[in-house]
């Protein structure tokens, strides 16, 4: 599996993101600029966290716009798994290929601390190596996470199993149904604020994101 | 564009004392430097280039008493940051910089700006920063206004740092009533590189050009250095203008392509330098100088994002996020295909010349026409007066201090929570402290540790300042503030390299400050010479005052250390049950200036009573060797509050307890006694530990698994839970945050 690692102006966890699948988890991996036109060959997107332009205007919104977003929405459409954590959710709501919007933190400050999370969905292509239910840790580090959507998609969130993970223990900003990560209907396109590609590593102190790229690397029986 | 005044206007109108040049200044230029009048650009510029803040002029006889060399000092001060061998062909690359003055007027953008600038300080070198650190003072958190200041700054550090994407990883937080008028906001930039990309802020070579790069110029900032060499008073409370705007995004797309450009196109590039202080005429004035060329600039070419500015104010904008480069005659285009491809302008504003003016066209004009020189290392030195405060002499023969405490459990819970002491959990987490996915050990333990990714190295910092012992004497407490900070490597494992400081202080024509500057100098020198850590870069603050109130004298240790095997990195924390506990060091009756005489007194006072640096650092590097042995499970090192506080801190966030039998007082718990640590060790290597370290170490109990702090001491005791000790800990700094007070 081939995947492209997006860059845009302003993204800086791209490396993390990279090392985490290149380095620890051996993947075949690319940075690609936000200015390609195609990307022809590859077989899943990973759109990383960050400040793309200086979240700007509002955090994702210009770079739905970059020319690389309408390739990432072909793949996205194809069935393509497509990953995106932190501003690269935001990218992703903003993009309409996941539903809802990132507000602000209740607490109206940016915030970095580890917190406990629920996968409330084990059953996705980004998840199927974690048991259900399990508790696992990982980093948050933004300011704009708090997940908001109307009441009917929220409920349809929760019907079809799109929520996959969950605040566990404090709802570190205000999210409602303490939504921390969901998926589209058709369960290929994953935006969450943690950021599992932070906990890979034992020196690092925790490996409890490891699991979900082992997941999209090694597709369960079913998918 | 015809000059403001005329140069004769300016001999008679002498406009340049408001911008702190001295008619002796002047007349030296006038006279000795040009053997004419400078007119209102070249005055300008001179003012700019002469103030304290470029120059040095009055610090610099006390700043050579560093030493600044030693075998891994690959550049010491004098360039954007210094620079050190860590081995394999890598270096770090570190400097501090103050932004106390931006910070008091307008904390958000000064604390923003003030990571900005050492930030390019470190790309400039050709190296990628790796982590932030701070050193912050503030007044006591009693009053609305210095709460929003704290919150201010801390969302200017961190909306700066995390745009950037560059961990903050480590600093120190204090409070105290003299820092109310006059904010400190240090902050300390790490950057790591292979040394073959090292590069320096040089011009040279006829016909090279001279390329503006970043953002555009705009009236911000304009006498920002100046600015920072006079002090404060409710008169020139307006002086917003001279605060910089920062735009972190900008920096990003600046900090790329100027790393793109040294990591695979050196070839192109004679030498670059960040626009810091004095902006463009400072950073072209200093290549120029430093490659002993001539230059001259045309600044109609110069980005300008406001109509109608004069010469004057191009030059000395410190509008942020610019740099200046100087590239090889041929590749101009190549250079600005590159800045083009991050959306960023590079412009060629002037060339290389024969000789060694410096020349500025302006309006068709000539401008400025003067020595290169006679900028940078024409400045006159000031010999400055000094004296022993008269406080210091009354000191010394007052009877000491007693605490004197009845109820030694009570007095720990009130120390905890102790601004200074207390959980500062609520600013750091403001601060992306993980980002580039290095960070092994982050904020709140004694030092900040990364990996460098790739080897089994590890980088460890910190930043110590400690102005109440400096207040109370200058040279134990310079030497206090540099064991602290090696105090807090060791801890963590690390053998530490070298230092970077910010040395702030008070107005320098007060004799007693600069007897306070000298003599805290000399104690800091003293003790990088001990432990062998030299000072490779640095700035200096002066004239932090308030309506003629002075800070405490207040010298930042910014200190790095490597750490040769990552398994190695030991915590701060206990670690299991049945581990002895020893206490390295000797704890005498050193109650002046503490947290303790603080809470209990309402102030400081008293002589400290000197210590042996050399004993402390040979305990140091033997306790360092047992840790590179495996033998040690844990190591903090004791500072505010003492024992009784260390010990609690070893114990927040675990499971764990402590059973320990002291023959100190409850007075001596509390004590601050310098080159202490805590350490734990388990049972199977206590036998080695005591060998090694002899009587530098005594037992005083164990790690046990009731969660509690017991303590039997010589004339009472402490039995407290340690989970209500945390709760006072982190409940301390947001309750007064919150209260409406």
């Amino acid at each position: 599996m081939r995947l492209a690692v997006i860059v845009f102006p302003g993204s800086n966890c791209d490396l993390d993101l990279y090392e985490a699948l290149h380095t620890v988890c051996g993947a075949d991996v690319e940075y690609v600029s936000h200015k390609a036109t195609s990307l022809a060959g590859f077989d899943g997107v990973m759109i990383p966290g960050g400040f793309s332009y200086g979240d700007y205007l509002r955090a994702g919104a210009i770079a739905r716009f970059a020319p690389v977003m309408k390739e990432v929405i072909r793949l996205a459409k194809a069935g393509a798994p497509v990953f995106g954590t932190c501003n690269g959710f935001q990218i992703l709501t903003e993009a309409g290929l996941l539903p809802g919007a990132l507000k602000k933190n209740d607490s109206q400050r940016f915030v970095c601390k580890t917190v406990a999370l629920e996968v409330v969905n084990n059953q996705t292509r980004f998840t199927h190596q974690y048991t259900a239910h399990e508790r696992i840790n990982l980093p948050i580090a933004h300011a704009d996470g708090s997940f908001y959507a109307d009441q009917a998609t929220l409920d349809q969130l929760e019907a079809n199993g799109q929520v996959v993970f969950r605040y566990a223990e404090e709802n570190p900003n205000g999210s409602l149904n303490n939504i921390a990560g969901i998926t589209n209907a058709a369960g290929n396109v994953l935006g969450m604020m943690p950021h599992p590609e932070r906990a890979v590593e034992a020196i690092l102190g925790n490996t409890d994101g490891l699991r979900l790229f082992k997941s999209l690397l090694t597709p369960a029986a079913a998918d | 564009m015809k000059q403001a005044m005329t140069p004769e206007e300016i001999k008679a109108q002498k406009p340049y004392l408001d911008w702190s040049l001295s008619e002796r200044e002047y007349n030296y230029i006038a006279e000795e430097l040009l053997g004419r009048l400078p007119n209102y650009t070249e005055t300008g510029l001179y003012s700019a280039m002469w103030s304290e803040h470029c120059s040095y002029k009055k610090s610099k006889p006390v700043l050579r008493l560093f030493p600044n060399k030693n075998a891994r000092v690959l550049q010491g001060p004098g360039e954007g940051a210094g620079v050190v061998d860590i081995d394999d062909g890598q270096a770090v690359v570190f400097k501090a910089e103050s932004h106390n003055h931006p910070s008091t007027v307008e904390p958000y953008q000064g604390a923003a700006t003030g990571v900005g600038g050492i930030l390019r300080d470190i790309f400039s070198m050709g190296a990628r920063p790796i982590a932030s650190l701070d050193s912050l003072h503030f007044g006591e958190l009693d009053n609305p206004t210095m709460k929003m200041k704290v919150q201010d700054t801390v969302k200017g550090i961190g909306d700066y740092g995390n745009c950037m994407g560059i961990p903050t990883i480590a600093g120190e937080t204090t409070f105290d009533p003299c820092y109310s008028g006059n904010l400190l906001v240090n902050a300390m930039s790490v950057g790591l590189m292979d040394q073959k990309h090292l590069q320096k802020g040089t011009a040279n070579g006829i016909g090279n050009a001279v390329m503006y790069v970043g953002a555009k110029t705009g009236r911000d900032g304009i006498h920002g250095a100046t600015f920072a060499s006079a002090d404060f008073s409710d008169e020139n409370a307006t002086q917003r203008s001279a605060v910089q705007v920062g735009d972190p995004f900008m920096e990003k797309l600046l900090m790329e392509a100027c790393l793109e450009l040294i990591e695979q196109h050196a070839d192109w590039l004679v030498g670059i330098q960040d626009m810091g202080a004095a902006g463009i005429v400072s950073s072209s004035a200093e290549m120029a100088s430093e490659g002993q060329a001539g230059m001259e600039l045309n600044l109609d070419l110069v980005p300008q994002r406001e109509p109608n500015m004069s010469a004057y104010e191009i030059m000395l904008s410190e509008s942020q996020e610019r740099m200046l480069l100087c590239v090889v005659k041929g590749h101009e285009a190549d250079v600005q295909a590159i800045f083009k491809n991050y959306d960023l302008e590079a412009v060629v504003i002037g060339r290389i010349t024969a000789g060694h003016d410096y020349v500025l066209h302006h309006d068709g004009q000539e401008v400025c026409h003067i020595p290169v020189s006679t900028l940078t290392d024409d400045v006159l030195e000031e010999a400055s007066e000094e004296r022993e405060p008269a406080r210091l002499k009354a000191a010394k023969q007052a009877p000491a201090w007693v605490p004197g405490i009845k109820d030694a459990g009570a007095t720990l819970r009130q120390l905890l929570a102790q601004s200074t002491i207390a959980d500062k959990s609520v600013f750091f987490e403001q601060y992306d402290s993980m980002v580039r996915t290095s960070t092994v050990v982050g904020p709140g333990s004694d030092a900040g540790v990364l990996r460098v990714r790739g080897t089994r190295k590890g980088l460890a910092m910190t930043t110590d300042g400690n102005g109440r012992f400096v207040y109370l004497d200058p040279e134990i407490g310079g030497k206090m503030a540099l064991t602290e900070a090696a105090a807090n490597l060791i801890a963590t494992g690390a053998e530490p390299l070298a230092i970077t400081d910010c040395l702030n202080y008070g107005d320098p024509t007060d004799p007693e400050i600069f007897w306070e500057l000298h003599h805290s100098v000399m104690g800091m020198a003293e003790a990088c010479r001990v432990f062998d850590t030299p000072v490779i870069s640095g700035n200096v603050s002066l004239y932090n005052e308030n309506n003629g109130q002075a800070i405490h004298p207040t010298p930042m240790v910014g200190m790095v250390g490597l750490i040769k095997n990552l398994d190695r990195v030991i915590p701060m924390a206990a670690q299991h049950a049945g581990d002895a506990v020893y206490l390295l060091g000797q704890t005498g009756d050193d109650f002046a200036g503490s947290e303790l005489q603080k809470l209990l007194t309402g102030d400081i006072a008293g002589a400290l009573a000197d210590f042996d640096l050399q004993a402390t650092r040979d305990n140091f590097h033997r306790l360092l060797a047992e840790m590179q042995a495996g033998h040690i499970a844990s190591a903090h090192d004791l500072a505010e509050g003492g024992l009784g506080v260390g010990l609690a801190e070893i114990l927040f966030k675990t499971e764990l307890g402590v059973n320990l039998t002291l023959t100190l007082t409850k007075d001596q718990f509390f004590a601050e006694t310098a080159g202490r640590m805590i350490v734990t060790v388990p049972v199977e290597h206590t036998a080695a530990f005591e060998a090694a370290l002899g009587t530098a170490v005594t037992k005083v109990g164990e790690v046990t698994n009731s969660h509690w702090l017991q303590v039997r001491l010589a004339d009472g005791q402490v039995n407290e839970n340690v989970q209500a000790l945390q709760t006072i800990w982190e409940e301390a700094i947001p309750c007064q945050l919150k209260s409406k007070d």
